[in-house]
């Protein structure tokens, strides 16, 4: 399983990546292969505000169907769009297909989460 | 086998017809001097035009690519595809139950409110409940009913804290679904490694914020609840109500009862025990049952019978209210009232003692090429933990397609959750022994293809119309109609 | 032994022995003593097929059927002609006897017809997307308002109380289960009231909901409707429509509407003392995900042959489990069948004239009922194949001397309506002949 290094990563498999006070969420390459082949990204609008561990999207294969969960709390600056058309690259390429951009709103939060290393140890204990 | 592969539309020529209905009598009249133009869809309609012959020949061809239960078996867990028996497809043409309004004056249907409340008795002599609701119109439906039932039940106690409902991690789907829907939240409690409810994790769960717990008995596993009777005293004494889901009846008709091992509130599947056929999809039918607790909470209406009048009640003081139009899938219940009329109460007892047979005996065939766990008894189904042999690349799915190469609709996959690569098989009692021994035999053949001769299972199926479609793609662009 | 439990006494012993036990009360051992029936079900013992028989057809035949009755009542449930193939291919056991279509490579028929239904569905209504079928009208109707709460994220339903007040009665109970604010409106001379919907509608408001034709039989003025609907920009604009009125009327896809539900009973299905019947749903490309129920898409295999399969199915129970669009687990298997058979065998021009003729024949019979003035219309709006008409007699004693004179008369809307005492429902179907509604006018023209 591809962890890359200097992410925040979240017990629910989202990955986040940070700069300044904005940041992309996406899936980890666990939570994309656990899934199977993407069919579908819900996506949320421009603008919607969400607390830490808020559902913001949700993400169906044709066997399962996932929420993502907000790492930090945040409003949304952009989403991805061209996961509507193909919801495939996130199965492609979890890391450089995000989600969402958000505007964080606590950056204070970012304690809370686990680095590249306790991710992997987590997916191995854990997992 | 001629390879049939059209659309109905296909078929379609302009001229063709295919109906006839008798010349206008009464003295016809312009259409815009009856209803407004602006209302009037002036367009042609987009309708086929075809021959009746064109009609039967196409939806023969489609039958002959459809496998039945007339056509061989289905071990389909969870399901209980019995046979269905042809007296009951008789009695629901009978002119005097097919072709009556639900609206007509009750003097006028007195045969037809009889039938429901008979049916009413029979189930709850069943069941071991006190008064049936016959108004759901599936399995799902009644699991909502009841649920709704429940929550009407502690609202009416003032008791507004009740807001979650604990399901067991092996329940079907539709359980923790229908809590949903019904206003709940869910919480879900992790079953022991044997695959039974675990009173301690129950207890844990237990509080004044529970309004019930959803059960099946024999569970998902096949495997009997024996700890039933301390669940129930765990969930009353926490002041919860207990439901069963009667899915798993068929494996103790007459042996015990839902009603007295506790459960307060019950539903029957029955396009599953009762014999009603599965249709393709539907319809089915859910009954639910009810201790008398929970009697002045009924959905409106029910069947009542006042000396030799029958008649229906809508005065139930703190009803729920309706859950779905008219009374209920009344079809259905001739087909099941049939079926328990003809099978009687030895029938009924000897359906529960074969299908646990059938169950057991299929299972003692498949234990060395399967995983089951030793020493088990089961009741009506058993499910397999996959191949035994340790074969990573075979997976349950390539097994169940590789059934179809001989014939057989494969059991049920994937489910219960909390078994890994499961195959959950039911063959019920209408299977004979040689259907179970050659079944038996075409599993172990195919396990052992799966050691020497994998691809033959990852390939599969060979033989069918079509063969390993794909999903994925119907999901990620859905194409739901024909375009022309 | 029984007809349908193959298994001898001999099997059985051949069975246990196999299994290593003595007896099949072994694999009963595990319930616990003090739950056990331990006596017989107090049932009939078991009847051959002939004694069956005799008891429900005697049964049946203590109840009067429309072949007896010349039947002028609707209210949600029509007596309209049905061809005669739609029962031989229902009975084919392949069709009916077969399972939900998950293994799509032994379910071809079932696929295929569920996607042509869809396809028929949709060509009816205009609308871009349908699903395999509901449970009936009124639960249609009441998963569309969970279908719109849950796209809005409101919680308010304004509903005319022009909708079939059985309709009405489930969304109330479904509504209560999530706590959905259900508004009604009042009729305004048997339509939906437009001030007053004007007054409701708010930034609170999931949907409006309305019947087309209502439940009196009129035909409602769905563009206005939909202009005050939609007046609220996140609000959808349902409508519950009885599908042979497509025949005819306008598709509401022109007409704005977002949802579209209705009973599809009148499509092939017999009356059959109120079920099964066939609840449809259809809606815009935009919200096909959020529809409940069962889905069928068309698709390709490894060979690249087309097929069918279920699709969407990451909505349903069985995957999403707590968080699917709904609990729904069947769909009306059959009686879809039933309805694609009766559309394709009355096609493009049948179904016009079915409508055409119920039409005329109802209009026909309005004439003729109201000619003396001894009934009156109770509205005066324009109506498709149901009228109302109101007098100075009771309701029970129209029906009364009706069914002396073996016709089935219509349905009293007092019981749902207080405020239309004494008013009679009439349905008259292409079905009618003009001897069957000269004789209901004149047998109502003679009541004293």
């Amino acid at each position: 399983m591809k962890v890359l290094k200097d992410l925040y990563y979240t017990k629910d498999h989202e990955w986040l990546k940070v700069e300044g006070n904005e940041g992309y969420i996406g899936l980890t390459d666990f939570a994309q292969d656990s899934l199977g082949d993407i069919v579908y990204v819900e996506l949320p609008n421009v603008d919607d505000e969400f607390e830490k561990e808020e559902a913001f999207s949700a993400v169906e294969s044709v066997k399962a169907a996932s929420d993502v969960y907000m790492p930090v709390s945040g409003r949304i600056l952009e989403v991805n769009e061209a996961l509507l058309d193909e919801p495939a690259l996130l199965n492609e390429d979890p890391y450089k297909n995000w989600i969402v951009k958000i505007e964080l709103a606590d950056l204070s939060q970012l304690d809370e989460l686990m680095s590249s290393e306790e991710y992997e140890k987590y997916l191995e204990e854990e997992v | 086998m001629r390879k049939y592969d059209k659309l109905i539309f296909h078929l379609s020529r302009e001229g063709r017809k295919a109906y006839t209905l008798p010349k206008l009598d009464v003295e016809e009249v312009s259409i815009d001097e009856l209803i407004p133009s602006e209302y009037i869809n002036d367009e042609e309609l987009d309708l086929p035009e075809v021959s009746e012959v064109d009609i039967i020949r196409h939806y023969t061809n489609l039958a002959n690519k459809n496998y039945g239960v007339d056509t061989g078996f289905y071990p389909l867990g969870s399901c209980t595809m019995k046979y269905n028996p042809k007296i009951n497809e008789d009695m629901v043409q009978l002119d005097g139950f097919k072709n009556i309004h639900p609206l007509q004056p009750e003097e006028t249907v007195q045969g037809a409110l009889r039938l429901m409340y008979e049916l009413d008795q029979a189930l709850c002599e069943i069941s071991g409940m006190d008064k049936m609701t016959l108004q759901p119109a599936a399995g799902a439906h009644g699991e909502l009913t009841g649920l709704t039932l429940i929550k009407a039940y502690h609202e009416n106690r003032g008791d507004t804290k009740r807001t979650k409902i604990i399901v067991p991690d092996s329940a079907h789907g539709t359980n923790p679904a229908s809590a949903k829907m019904a206003g709940f939240d869910v919480i879900e409690i992790k079953s022991t490694e044997e695959g039974l409810v675990d009173p301690e994790s129950l207890k844990a769960a237990l509080s004044d914020e529970i309004a019930g717990l959803m059960l099946t008995n024999p569970n998902t596993l096949g495997l009997f609840e024996r700890e039933i009777v301390e669940i129930a005293k765990l969930v009353h004494d926490a002041g919860g109500l207990l439901y069963y889901d009667g899915a798993n009846a068929n494996a103790i008709l007459g042996k015990v009862r839902p009603g007295d091992m506790g459960f307060d509130v019950v539903h029957f599947n029955l396009h599953k025990t009762f014999s009603t056929p599965h249709g393709g999809g539907g319809p089915g039918s859910g009954p639910v049952g009810v201790k008398k607790k929970l009697m002045d909470f009924l959905p409106t209406p029910t069947v009542e019978k006042d000396g030799d009048r029958y008649y229906l009640n809508y005065d139930i003081p703190h009803s729920v209210g309706r859950i779905k139009d008219f009374y209920g899938h009344f079809s259905m219940m001739i087909r099941a009232y049939t079926y328990i009329l003809m099978m009687g109460k030895d029938g009924l007892n000897r359906v529960s003692d074969v299908a646990v047979l059938n169950a057991n005996y299929l299972a003692s065939r498949l234990k060395d090429y399967y995983n089951l766990p030793d020493n088990t008894i089961y009741k009506h189904e058993f499910v397999m933990a996959g191949l035994k042999l340790d074969l990573p690349e075979v997976t349950t799915l390539d097994v169940a397609k590789r059934l179809l190469d001989y014939g057989y609709h494969p059991p049920t996959i994937y489910f219960p959750l909390i078994v890994h690569e499961a195959l959950m098989t039911e063959p019920t009692e209408s299977e004979s022994k040689e259907t179970l021994d050659e079944f038996a035999e075409v599993l172990i053949k195919i396990a052992e293809e799966a050691k020497n001769n994998p691809e033959l299972l990852k390939e599969a199926p060979h033989y069918t119309p079509v063969r390993r479609l794909d999903e994925t793609r119907a999901a990620r662009d859905p194409i739901l109609k024909y375009e022309g | 032994m029984y007809p349908y439990i193959p298994n001898t006494k001999d099997d059985e012993r051949k069975m246990l022995e196999a299994i290593g036990i003595d007896s099949i009360d072994e694999l009963f051992k595990d319930i616990p003593e003090n739950v056990r029936l331990n006596r017989e079900l107090n049932l009939n013992p078991s009847m051959s097929e002939l004694e069956v028989s005799r008891y429900l057809t005697k049964l049946s035949q203590k109840n009067k059927s429309i072949n007896q009755l010349t039947c002028f009542l609707g209210a949600g449930a029509y007596d309209h002609y049905i061809p005669s193939i739609v029962n031989h291919i229902v009975s084919k056991s392949e069709f009916y006897t077969s399972y939900t279509p998950y293994q799509a490579e032994m379910s071809q028929g079932t696929l295929q017809y569920i996607f042509e239904y869809q396809t028929l569905i949709c060509n009816l209504t205009g609308m871009d997307v349908s699903n395999a079928s509901l449970y009936d009208g009124g639960t249609a109707l009441a998963e569309a308002a969970f279908m719109a709460a849950n796209i809005t994220r409101r919680n308010q339903i304004i509903i005319s109380k022009t909708v079939n007040p059985q309709y009405r009665q489930v969304l109330k109970t479904y509504g209560h289960l999530q706590q959905l604010e259900i508004v009604e409106i009042e009729d305004d001379g048997g339509v939906t009231n437009l001030e007053e919907l004007k007054e409701k509608m708010s930034d609170k408001t999931a949907a409006v909901i309305v019947q087309n034709p209502n439940f009196f039989g009129i035909i409602e003025d769905l563009k206005s409707i939909e202009e005050v609907a939609h007046s609220e920009k996140k609000t959808l604009f349902i409508a519950s429509m009885n599908p042979i009125s497509l025949g005819i009327l306008k598709k509401p896809s022109t007409l704005g509407v977002d949802i579209v539900v209705g009973e599809g009973q009148p499509l092939g299905i017999s009356l059959q003392f109120g079920g099964p019947y066939l609840g449809f749903i259809a809606t815009k490309k935009e919200f096909m995900r959020k529809m409940p129920g069962r889905i069928v898409g068309k698709t390709v295999d490894i060979e690249g042959n087309v097929g069918y399969v279920l699709t969407l199915q990451a909505r349903e129970q069985h995957i999403r489990r707590e968080k699917a669009t709904s609990n729904i687990c069947s769909n009306q298997g059959i009686n879809t069948l039933a309805a694609v058979v009766y559309l394709v065998t009355l096609g493009k021009k049948g179904l016009r004239e079915v409508a055409v003729q119920s039409a005329q024949k109802a209009h026909y019979a309005f004439k003729q009922i109201t000619k003396s003035g001894k009934f009156k219309p109770l509205f005066d709006k324009p109506f498709f194949m149901e009228f109302a008409v109101t007098s100075d007699i009771s309701p029970s004693e129209i029906s009364k001397k009706l069914l002396s004179e073996n016709i089935l008369g219509g349905y009293s809307l007092e019981k749902d309506y207080p405020q239309y005492k004494n008013g009679v429902l009439y349905a008259v179907t292409e079905k009618r002949t003009k001897g069957e509604i000269d004789k209901l006018s004149s047998v109502l023209e003679g009541i004293i």
